[in-house]
């Protein structure tokens, strides 16, 4: 009996590893890696690289900006409706991404909710490199809020208190103490949300459409060039493993960055 | 020096925390069990958590009045903080620890001997050079008061001695009004010029450690500072003595005057103890099983059925005691206090 459970387990986990290696291993054997980066100098894939860094970089700015802020109120105060108020800030992650497209129409369409205002001031947003940003930063934000909500609440109140007592004012509190603490946290919440980001598709496609060298993004052109050229798909495919591994390999390696950098500074050891 | 002045009213689980207090240029301890309100206490002086009502003034500067809906926030009072468990910046040296609110750190660093440690983080020292970082963070703004929220709590039991000595000798020389909650009798008479007793929400007693030991106000007061407390009826005995009949049975002679329910104090270094009734002048023999022995430094703490002795570790080895053996306990009448009881 324990043989046969011994054997279920090892099947299992073959299995499981299987399935998820397989397919990422395809894209690199389908074609050789010489033949990938040739494919990367495609005019296809050059526009949707600038289009995808240009919207991401905006966007995860705007995202890190506001997001932070926001993530620390959230974190340290307590106040009637928080709960509603979080669980609001989590919605996005459960919408299917073309359920977030449809609701940034919604919103910012010509016929949208803010419409007849941002006509009124001349600003047209579908289809346009704006609707990206909005795109990605609407389907990005929930991943760094949540996860920097949860940094700033493993941040010790005590020390927030004692910065206080030392006379720090609440800025001088968030900049000196609360951001320093968190920033492992937040580096991580702040890298998985660029995945994310980097990785839309659904929201953008119905809100900014597909023109390549305006809204085309790296996903979008993989999903264009799927049934125009295989290998030109297959490659940007490939970066975004190579890209995606990069970030994960760093995230785990951040931990032991940290545990060393304890032991950095030490000037004379205390005897 | 300007004294800082306390009166508030602070709501707690089970009751409300009242207190009236005045803090000259001296060290006073508050000792009560955990619940009893200290660190709240420092909370609401600090600023840090609101008081139901009350004023909170430090000389003529006032720190909080609820009657003239006045509220300092913390950054605004001139206070140091002495957290428990410290709580020093981790992500910082102790020299940008010590200099975090502004002030000069050199001279501090001097005096707490933590020159050498000045580059070093928080997660590299020992708890007695973490002690003396946030007591020097604490005093690099020259605060007018000084706040230490169980300053010995954090500290190894070997290391306590000559730290508690040290900052005996620390908090003498600043002469600020300072203000300790523990909840260790023995820190607060050995830190501080006057100790009081804080139990269900009321200062009990407030007074000299020596006074408090030696008129404790009621059974609570004697316990906390470590007494034996035990329950009898008081009748008068030859000699002017008083006998108290203990509810376990056996009976106490007292040189305090009492009578009826009564409750019998004796300290634990008071009573000693032997193998059999000892021919001496003691009036008081107890005989009893022993329960557990603490080894607490050169002392042995020997917890009996109903009594609790504190002998030297020489003692204990000659005697040889093992718990569930029977000793004599023994103590004169003249060290017995006698409290009414309730």
């Amino acid at each position: 009996m324990r043989k046969v459970f011994a054997a279920f387990l090892a099947a299992s986990t073959a299995i499981a590893l299987g399935f998820l290696v397989l397919p990422v291993a395809a894209i690199f054997v389908r074609v050789p890696p010489g033949d990938l980066l040739g494919a990367l100098g495609h005019h296809v894939t050059r526009d949707a690289l600038l289009v995808s860094l240009k919207t991401s970089a905006i966007a995860h700015a705007c995202v890190l900006l506001v997001g932070t802020p926001a993530a620390y109120v959230l974190a340290r105060r307590r106040f009637p409706g928080r709960g509603v108020v979080l669980t609001l800030v989590e919605l996005p992650l459960v919408l299917p991404p073309a359920v977030a497209g449809i609701a940034l129409f919604a919103a910012f369409g010509r016929a949208g909710l803010l419409g007849d205002q941002l006509d009124a001031l001349g600003i047209q947003i579908p289809f346009t490199q704006a609707a990206v940003v909005l795109a990605v930063a609407f389907v990005e934000s929930p991943f760094y809020v949540r996860g920097a909500i949860a940094a700033f609440e493993a941040v010790d109140q005590t020390l927030l208190d004692a910065a206080r007592t030392l006379g720090a004012r609440p800025a001088r509190v968030f900049a000196r103490v609360a951001l320093p603490l968190a920033a492992g946290g937040l580096g991580a919440a702040s890298a998985l949300a660029l995945a994310r980001g980097l990785g839309e598709f659904g929201a953008t496609i119905i809100f900014a459409g597909s023109l390549q060298g305006v809204t085309q993004t790296l996903p979008l052109a993989v999903y264009a060039q799927f049934e125009q050229d295989f290998d030109t798909a297959l490659a940007i495919s490939a970066l975004f493993i190579v890209v995606g591994a990069m970030l994960l390999v760093a995230l785990k390696l951040y931990p032991w960055f940290r545990f060393t950098s304890i032991f950095r500074s030490r000037v004379v050891p205390s005897t | 020096m300007v004294p800082l002045h306390v009166d508030l009213s602070l709501p707690r689980r089970s009751f409300d925390l009242e207190l009236q207090l005045e803090v000259g240029s001296e060290t006073v301890a508050l000792v009560g069990p955990s619940g009893a309100g200290k660190t709240s206490l420092l909370r609401a002086v600090a600023g840090l958590v609101r008081p139901e009502r009350g004023s909170i003034s430090c000389g003529p500067e006032v720190w909080f009045d609820s009657a003239q809906r006045v509220d300092r926030r913390p950054e605004e009072r001139s206070v140091g903080y002495v957290f428990q468990e410290y709580a020093l910046f981790p992500h910082l040296s102790v020299l940008q620890n010590v200099t975090f609110g502004g002030g000069r750190a050199d001279g501090l660093l001097r005096r707490l001997r933590l020159e050498h440690l000045a580059g070093a983080r928080p997660g590299e020292l020992s708890g007695g050079e973490r002690q003396r970082v946030a007591i020097a963070r604490a005093l690099a703004r020259e605060p007018h008061v000084l706040l230490l929220d169980e300053p010995m709590a954090a500290l190894d039991p070997h290391t306590r001695g000559t730290v508690r000595a040290e900052l005996h000798d620390l908090l003498r020389e600043l002469a600020l009004p300072a203000l300790l909650v523990t909840h260790d009798f023995e820190d607060a008479a050995a830190l501080a010029d006057r100790v009081g007793v804080l139990g269900e929400g009321r200062l009990r007693q407030l007074g000299s450690a020596v006074d408090l030991l030696g008129s404790p106000a009621d059974p609570f007061v004697a316990r906390l500072a470590g007494a034996n407390v035990l329950s009898g009826v008081a009748a008068p005995a030859p000699n002017g003595l008083t006998a108290v009949l203990l509810d376990d049975g056996p009976t106490v002679y007292a040189a305090d005057a009492g009578s009826g329910r009564t409750e019998v104090v004796v300290y634990p270094w008071d009573v000693s103890l032997a193998r059999s009734a000892p021919d001496d002048s003691a009036l008081n023999h107890i005989r009893e099983e022993i329960v557990s022995l603490t080894p607490l430094g050169n002392r042995a703490r020997v917890r009996l059925r109903t009594l609790t002795a504190e002998i030297t570790t020489t003692s204990a080895e000659r005697l040889q005691l093992r718990p569930g053996e029977t000793v004599v306990a023994s103590f004169k009448a003249t060290q017995v206090r006698l409290l009414p009881g309730g």
